[in-house]
């Protein structure tokens, strides 16, 4: 109850970015609707496509469907990371919502906390029921030891946060929360797709398109779930025969650190229309 | 420190593209006065508002509030500034109780979220999802949440609109508390004059983005000095002198008037003069 003492910034960030994520998540467990559609679309492209995927790749006893598994789980992440905040900020900035924070003494970096925390967990929700999908439909093993579930952590947390702060960072491409669905749909599926998820193996895509793919987390993300899934018999498949972590952690935390400047630089508090 | 204004705007300018919101806006509010600002729709009320309280950009022109550049304010300066905007439709998902509580953890010295609800009158609403609520009831949130961080300046853009007759009276009950013991200084938008001539010290009116008008609200226009009408069943006058009239009319019928009335012109007849709308 004092005045005195201001807390530092540092901690203004993280205490009002935890109030900030926690009531993000309760008003986004309250719209049920989008919960499930949001949560579902992932785990029904990744039942449909792998039923229509069939075989296994010659070497190893990895099915496609098996391949495919861990890559939908990132696009799942990417999906509730990216599309969801994405959509969510534009909803925000049409609402009312930023126009009311702006106007509190809150450092605007606790907003990015708060939306950032919220999309994490949502997408541990969502990367929980895609490896359910995967195990009980498609005999998807866990990560055979401690290591690999190190990886499955770290390249999620690092990869969930590039990807929301980049949908942080696009939101300033939609003009309304009505188009921000359409907006962010479309680098999201040419995303998955140049990726290798939707188009497996990664390496079966032709160069022009990998290298494209090569620049954004999703491909990363999908690499690094693959070799917390998958037995190193299915290198092959890959573009090249090793898991690159090294390479990976580097895309990644560089992600987050372009993410978090794209979102500081393009970040708007007013929509087009109202500035 | 009290001799500095809370508010001080000098060529206040803003467009949008090529429609010219304000044109020029000459504004100062001193500490610890209750400002009414009276215009019709599209006047440029919510932009002088929004500009004043750092919500949007200006184009041009020279803005103090609190000793600072409102485009330019850090934080401290946003912990003194309350602002309650037109048109919120955020938090529906929340319920009330959560919003307030919420929205206590920002400021450095909050209000009870508890006694803030009784301040408004929504103490029996704690529960209830934001969406649930009612146009007015809407509207005593965003009053709530305004003044939760105990503010020294307060902008209020069309506070009660909606708001039922009772309501009305509570909130200015409220505004009255708040600048009385604390002497909050508060800048209100309004479209209801019985608001202004309750609540305002002094009102500014605005129209076409410019200020027409400023004054007491008891004598804007002039109504207080102007030409009083004595009408009565046989007639009407305008008159300088409505009680030397009624005293001859009462000596010409031996007795009462028949219909006799006497008015001034009201705020409104004022207001409309000013703003050049056919009365
Ligand atoms: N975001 C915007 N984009 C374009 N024009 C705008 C915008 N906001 C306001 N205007 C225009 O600027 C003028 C002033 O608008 P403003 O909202 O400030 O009026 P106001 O006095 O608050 O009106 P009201 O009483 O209806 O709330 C109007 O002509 C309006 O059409
Ligand atoms: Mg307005």
């Amino acid at each position: 109850m004092t005045t005195t003492a201001r807390p530092t910034p540092l901690r203004a960030v993280l205490r009002l970015g935890l109030h900030r994520g926690v009531l993000e998540l309760t008003a986004f467990r309250r719209e049920r609707d989008a919960v499930v559609f949001t949560v579902a679309m992932p785990a029904v492209i990744l039942i449909l496509l792998g039923a229509l995927f069939d075989g296994v790749y010659p070497g190893s006893d990895v099915t496609s469907a098996q391949y495919l598994a861990p890559s939908m789980i990132a696009a799942g992440v990417a999906s509730t990371t990216f599309i969801n905040l994405g959509t969510g900020i534009a909803a925000d900035r049409d609402d009312g919502t930023l126009r009311r924070l702006r106007g509190l003494p809150m450092p605007p970096a606790a907003y990015v906390v708060g939306k950032t925390l919220m999309a994490l967990v949502v997408s541990v929700g969502e990367a929980v029921l895609l490896i359910a999908v995967g195990v009980l439909a498609f005999d998807l093993s866990l990560p055979a030891d401690p290591a690999r579930w190190l990886t499955l952590g770290w390249v999620f947390l690092l990869g969930g946060t590039a990807c929301a702060l980049l949908g942080i960072a696009v939101s300033a491409l939609a003009r309304s929360a009505r188009s921000a669905a359409a907006v962010l749909n479309l680098p999201y599926l040419v995303l998955a797709f140049v990726s290798g998820v939707f188009f497996t193996p990664v390496a079966a895509l032709p160069e022009p398109l990998r290298t494209l793919g090569a620049l954004f987390p999703l491909k990363w993300m999908a690499q690094g779930f693959r070799s917390a899934f998958l037995p190193d018999t299915i290198l092959p498949q890959e573009v090249v025969p090793s898991w690159e972590h090294g390479r990976t952690a580097l895309v990644l935390v560089a992600w987050c650190i372009g993410g978090l400047l794209l979102c500081l630089t393009t970040f708007r508090w007013q929509g087009r229309r109202n500035r | 420190m009290t001799d500095t204004p809370a508010v001080r705007v000098r060529g206040l300018r803003r467009t949008y593209g090529d429609r010219v919101a304000l044109a020029g806006i000459d504004l100062d509010v001193t500490c610890g006065e209750v400002l009414a600002l009276l215009g019709p729709n599209g006047a440029g009320k919510t932009t002088t508002v929004e500009i004043l309280a750092g919500l949007r950009a200006r184009d041009d022109g020279e803005v103090r509030v609190l000793g600072e550049d409102p485009a330019r304010a850090g934080l401290t300066w946003r912990s003194r500034v309350g602002v309650v905007t037109q048109g919120a439709a955020d938090l529906a998902e929340l319920t009330v109780g959560e919003a307030v509580r919420h929205f206590a953890h920002y400021h450095p010295d909050p209000r009870d979220p508890g006694e803030v609800l009784d301040l408004v009158g929504l103490a029996d609403r704690a529960r209830a999802r934001i969406r649930t609520l009612s146009g007015g009831q809407r509207r005593r949130l965003d009053v709530a949440l305004g003044v939760l961080g105990r503010p020294r300046l307060l902008f209020l853009d069309e506070p009660t609109t909606g708001f039922d007759p009772q309501a009305r009276r509570q909130f200015w009950a409220l505004i009255r508390a708040l600048a009385a013991e604390r002497h909050t200084t508060i800048l209100l938008t309004t479209h209801y004059l019985d608001e202004v001539e309750a609540l305002a010290d002094r009102v500014v009116v605005v129209a076409a983005g410019r200020v027409v008008a400023e004054g007491d609200p008891a004598t804007l226009g002039g109504r207080a000095t102007a030409r009083s009408t004595v009408r009565w069943t046989g007639g009407q006058r305008d008159t300088d002198n409505p009680a030397a009239l009624v005293a001859d009319l009462t000596r010409r019928y031996g007795g009462t008037v028949p219909g006799l009335s006497v008015t001034r012109p009201s705020l409104e007849d004022a207001y409309l003069e000013l703003i050049g709308a056919p009365s």
